[in-house]
C-alpha cells in the first residue's frame, strides 16, 4: 500500500505505524515542517522539553521503563549537538531510542550553511546506527528500519537526519515491513553449549548467577524465566546495577548488586564460586576489578546477544550468542528434562558460606549524628515508598549507589540510571520520560544537587506538562563521589569537588511554579517524604545530608574482588579502620 | 577448543572462534568484510579501527556486486588473538555488514596486491633494473630516457621484496592498491 505525502507527513505517520505515542523534541529552522505536521494531529503527544540533551534522556527514561524505543525530534546544528551526551548514554546502556533531526537541504549540505553540521559523521560513534535520507521516497522504509535496528539484538540509538528540502518534496510512502531488513540478530542460542551449562550446573558446588542489563533488555519473560531457573536451582544470585529488578530483591536466593560498591557477599560469591553464569551482563570493569584476580577459579558461562561483548574482557568456558529469553527458556528444558538435578549438598555448604559473609552487615552505616546520613534518608524513603507503584530514576555520583544499595527493586524496568556513561544530569530528564509513560505512578529521582542542577532546566518541562516527578536531591554541598576519591586516593586535597553559591532549592521550586521541601534532621524526615509523596505535582526535596559520609563497600580501583575497602560501616571488627584492606 | 557456533547468515558471522586459545602473540589477519553499498559504510569501518585503537596495515575497497549494492573491504591486520577475535565481532556489529571472514583462518587463501614503481637511473643501474623486472615478471608500462614506471602484481612480500631492490637503482615513488585476496577453491 502506498500513498502520496511529503516528506514532513510521512515522519509523522511513520511513527505512528511503528505505534509511537510520545515524541520528546525542541524545534527549529531545520523541522519546521515536521512541526507543522506535528501541530495537525493528535495521535502523538510532543513534548518539549528545555534542553535537547533533556529530550534524549526523557526519551531513554521513556524507553527502559516501558521497553518500547523512545523517540526524538530535534533541528539541525546545535539541536543535534546537543543530543550527543544522550546519544552516548544510550550507547553504553543499551538503550533503544530512535533521534530524528533536521538538516540543511540537500543542495547546501557541505556549504557552512547556517546551522549545518555534519550530523551523521559526528554521531557515527555514538549510535548503533545512522542515516542520512536524501530522497524523500526513501523516508518512511529508512524510519522504518531505523525503529527495527533500535529495538533488535542489543538494542541502542539510532539517528535519522532528514534534510529540509526532503522534507517539503513530496513521494511514496511505504508502510513498515521488517522483513526486508538484512539485520536479523541471531536469538537462539547454541544446543550443545547450552547442554553444556547445564552439565555444569549439575556438578557445581559453588555456583553464582551473574545477570545483568541484558534481562531487562530482553523484557518481561527474560525476568520471568530468570526467576524460574533461580528458584529451581536454589544458586545465588548477584546482579549489575543494570540489572536489578529482574530478579527480585525480596527473593530468597538475592545476594545484592556486586561490583565496585556492591555488597560483601556479592563479591566473595563472585571471588570464590566454582561456577559463574552470566546473563546479559558485560563483565564491565566496575565489576571484574583486576582482570587477572578475577574469580580465579571458576568456570564461566556468558549468555550475550552481542558476539562482541564475549571474551572482549574476561575468557568464558561456555560462550552462548543469543537471547536472555530464548536461551534461558532451552537451558530450563534441557535442565528439567535431564532430572532437574543439583549438587545440593555441596550447594548448601555454599549458602553457610554465603550466610556467614552477610553477617559482615557492609551496609550498616553511623547512627546519625545531628545531620541526617543519605544511607538513612535512602532507607526511610524506601520504607514509606515501597508499597507504591514506583520508579526510580538516578543522577550520578554517591547518592546513585546508595539508590542502588538501599532501595528494593521488585521488577524490571523500575530502575533508570546511567550506568555505562555516568551522565551527570540524566536523573531528572529520565524523570520526565518515565512519568510520561506512566502517568500515575509515583517517579522519584534520587539525585545528587551537583547532577540535579546539570538539567534542571527540565523543571519547566514538569510543570509545563504537570509531571509530577519527585526530585529528591541528597544534597551533601559536594561534588560527593569526587570528593571521596580525592579523600581515599589523593591525600584529602579537595580539589574543586564543592559547590558554593548553590541554589535555594525551595525558591527554585517556587519559581518555576512548584513545590519546594527542604529537610535537614532525622526527627522530620518521615513527615517530610510523606509530604513529597502525597502532593500532587512535582516537588523539588532538598534533604541536607552529612557532607562527607563516603560509600561503602568500595573495591578500589585496580583491586580484587577479596580487597574491599568496607570503611566505617564495618561491625565485625576484622576491618577495624577505614581504608582498611580486606585479604 | 570447539568451533565457533554462530549461524551463517545471521548478522552474526561465521568467522567468529568463541573459544580460540589466545597467545600474546600478534598474529597478521587478512579480513574480508562484505558491505553494504550505502554512504559512510568505509568511514564506520575506519572508525572502528581508530575510535578502538587496532591497526590497519592494507585496506582495499570497491563494489563488487552491482545488483546487490555489496562492496568488498580486504582489510590486513595485526594483533593478538583476541584482538583480532574483537576486531572480527566488532565488525560484525556493524548495522550494513553482511559477513566476516577471516581469510587467514578459512583459508587456504589468494592474495594479491598491485603496485607501480618509478624507477630513475641511467646506464648500468638502468640494465640492471630491467633485469631485476623481467625475473619479478614485472611489466614496464611507461619509459623516457631517464625513467620507468614498473607495474608489478603478486603478494605484498614480493612487492616489498621488489621495491627493496629497486632502491639503490634509483627508485623514486611507489603507489601500491593493497591487498585483495579470495579463498582458494569452490564457493
Ligand atoms: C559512579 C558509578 C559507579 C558504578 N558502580 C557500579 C557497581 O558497583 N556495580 C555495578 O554493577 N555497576 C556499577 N556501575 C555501572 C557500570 O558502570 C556498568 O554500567 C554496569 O555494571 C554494566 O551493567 P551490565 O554488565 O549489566 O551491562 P549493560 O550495560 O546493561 O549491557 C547489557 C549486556 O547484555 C547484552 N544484551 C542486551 N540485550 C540482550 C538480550 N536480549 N539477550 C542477551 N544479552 C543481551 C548486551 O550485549 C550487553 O553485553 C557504576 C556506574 C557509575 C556511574
Ligand atoms: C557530566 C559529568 N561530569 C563529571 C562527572 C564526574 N563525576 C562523577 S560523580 C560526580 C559528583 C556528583 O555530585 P552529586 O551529583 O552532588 O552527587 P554525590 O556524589 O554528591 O551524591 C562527578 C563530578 C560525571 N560523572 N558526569
Amino acid at each position: 500500500m502506498t500513498r502520496q505525502m511529503t516528506g514532513a507527513k510521512m515522519v509523522v505517520q511513520a511513527l505512528k505505524d511503528q505505534g509511537v505515542d510520545v515524541v520528546f523534541g525542541y524545534p527549529g529552522g531545520a523541522v519546521l515542517p515536521i512541526y507543522d505536521e506535528i501541530f495537525q494531529q493528535n495521535d502523538i503527544r510532543h513534548i518539549l522539553v528545555r534542553h535537547e540533551q533533556g529530550a534524549v534522556h526523557a526519551a531513554e527514561g521513556y524507553a527502559r521503563s516501558t521497553g518500547k524505543p523512545g523517540v526524538v525530534l530535534v533541528t539541525s546544528g546545535p539541536g543535534a549537538t546537543n543530543a550527543v551526551t544522550g546519544l552516548t548514554d544510550a550507547l553504553l546502556d543499551s538503550i533503544p531510542i530512535v533521534v530524528l533531526t533536521g538538516q540543511v537541504p540537500t543542495f547546501m549540505i557541505g556549504s557552512d550553511a547556517f546551522q549545518e553540521a555534519d550530523t551523521v559523521g559526528i554521531t557515527r560513534p555514538c549510535t548503533k546506527h545512522n542515516w542520512l535520507v536524501k530522497e524523500t521516497g526513501n523516508l518512511a522504509a529508512t524510519i522504518h528500519e531505523a525503529f527495527h535496528v533500535a529495538t533488535s539484538g542489543r538494542p541502542g540509538p539510532v539517528l535519522v537526519d532528514i534534510p529540509k528540502d526532503v522534507q517539503f518534496a513530496t513521494d511514496h510512502y511505504s508502510a513498515p515491513a521488517p522483513a526486508r531488513s538484512h539485520y536479523q540478530p541471531q536469538v537462539k542460542g547454541d544446543m550443545e553449549t547450552i547442554t553444556e551449562v547445564v552439565e555444569a550446573i549439575e556438578k557445581a558446588e559453588r555456583p553464582v548467577f551473574y545477570t545483568g542489563g541484558g534481562v531487562i533488555n530482553s523484557g518481561p519473560a527474560a525476568s520471568q524465566l530468570l526467576r524460574e531457573l533461580v528458584q529451581a536451582t536454589g544458586f545465588p544470585i548477584t546482579s549489575t546495577l543494570m540489572g536489578l529488578g529482574a530478579y527480585p530483591a525480596s527473593g530468597d536466593k538475592w545476594i545484592g548488586m556486586l561490583g565496585m560498591h556492591g555488597l560483601y557477599e556479592a563479591n566473595m560469591a563472585m571471588h570464590g564460586c566454582d561456577l559463574m553464569i552470566n546473563i546479559g551482563a558485560r563483565f564491565d570493569d566496575r565489576i571484574t576489578g583486576r582482570i587477572d584476580a578475577f574469580s580465579p577459579n571458576s568456570k564461566k558461562a556468558h549468555i550475550d546477544i552481542d558476539p562482541s561483548s564475549i571474551n572482549k574482557v574476561i575468557r568464558v568456558d561456555f560462550p552462548i550468542v543469543g537471547d536472555v529469553a530464548h536461551v534461558l527458556e532451552d537451558m530450563l528444558k534441557v535442565w528439567k528434562a535431564r532430572g532437574r538435578k543439583t549438587n545440593s549438598e555441596s550447594v548448601a555448604r555454599w549458602w553457610k558460606q554465603i550466610e556467614e559473609w552477610k553477617t559482615v552487615n557492609c551496609l550498616a552505616y553511623q547512627p546519625s549524628s545531628g545531620k541526617i546520613r543519605p544511607q538513612h534518608a535512602l532507607a526511610r524513603l524506601e520504607a514509606l515508598t515501597k508499597e507504591h507503584d514506583r520508579y526510580i530514576t538516578t543522577e550520578v555520583g554517591q547518592h546513585q549507589m546508595w539508590a542502588a544499595q538501599y532501595l528494593g527493586f521488585e521488577d524490571p524496568n523500575r530502575l533508570m540510571t546511567s550506568g555505562g556513561l555516568g551522565t551527570m544530569g540524566y536523573g531528572f530528564p529520565a524523570s520526565v520520560g518515565v512519568q510520561m509513560a506512566h502517568p500515575d505512578s509515583l517517579v522519584i529521582n534520587v539525585a545528587g544537587e551537583a547532577s540535579w542542577l546539570m538539567n534542571m532546566q527540565e523543571m519547566g518541562t514538569a510543570v509545563q506538562y504537570r509531571l509530577p516527578v519527585k526530585q529528591f536531591i541528597l544534597n551533601n554541598e559536594r561534588l560527593g563521589m569526587v570528593r571521596q576519591w580525592q579523600e581515599l586516593l589523593h591525600g584529602e586535597r579537595y580539589s574543586h569537588s564543592w559547590s558554593e553559591a548553590l541554589p535555594d532549592f525551595v525558591k527554585l521550586a517556587e519559581a518555576f511554579g512548584a513545590k519546594g521541601i527542604i529537610c535537614d534532621n532525622e526527627a522530620d524526615l518521615d513527615d517530610a517524604i510523606m509530604e513529597m509523596i502525597t502532593y500532587d505535582g512535582p516537588v523539588i526535596f532538598d534533604c541536607l545530608v552529612e557532607k562527607h559520609e563516603n560509600c561503602f563497600p568500595m573495591i578500589p580501583s585496580g583491586k580484587a574482588h577479596n580487597e574491599m575497602l568496607l570503611g566505617e560501616a564495618n561491625t565485625q571488627g576484622v576491618i577495624d579502620a577505614k581504608g582498611s584492606v580486606l585479604v | 577448543m570447539s568451533p565457533l557456533k554462530i549461524k551463517k547468515g545471521a548478522t552474526s558471522h561465521s568467522a567468529y572462534n568463541l573459544r580460540p586459545n589466545f597467545s600474546d602473540e600478534p598474529e597478521t589477519h587478512t579480513i574480508a568484510v562484505l558491505v553494504e553499498n550505502e554512504p559512510g559504510v568505509l568511514a564506520r569501518v575506519i572508525g572502528l579501527f581508530s575510535g578502538r585503537g587496532y591497526n590497519i596495515e592494507s585496506l582495499t575497497v570497491a563494489e563488487v556486486d552491482h545488483t546487490g549494492h555489496l562492496s568488498r573491504i580486504t582489510l590486513v591486520t595485526t594483533g593478538t588473538p583476541q584482538v583480532i577475535e574483537q576486531i572480527k565481532a566488532q565488525l560484525g556489529r556493524i548495522v550494513p555488514v553482511h559477513d566476516v571472514h577471516d581469510l587467514t583462518v578459512e583459508g587456504p587463501s589468494v592474495e594479491r596486491e598491485l603496485a607501480l614503481l618509478k624507477v630513475a637511473g641511467q646506464g648500468e643501474k638502468r640494465v640492471e633494473a630491467l633485469r631485476l623486472a623481467d625475473i619479478f615478471r614485472a611489466n614496464v608500462v611507461d619509459s623516457t630516457l631517464e625513467s620507468f614506471v614498473f607495474e608489478i602484481t603478486g603478494t605484498p612480500d614480493k612487492i616489498d621484496a621488489f621495491a627493496e631492490l629497486m632502491r639503490p637503482l634509483g627508485l623514486q615513488e611507489v603507489a601500491r592498491t593493497g591487498v585483495a585476496a579470495l579463498l582458494r577453491g569452490k564457493e
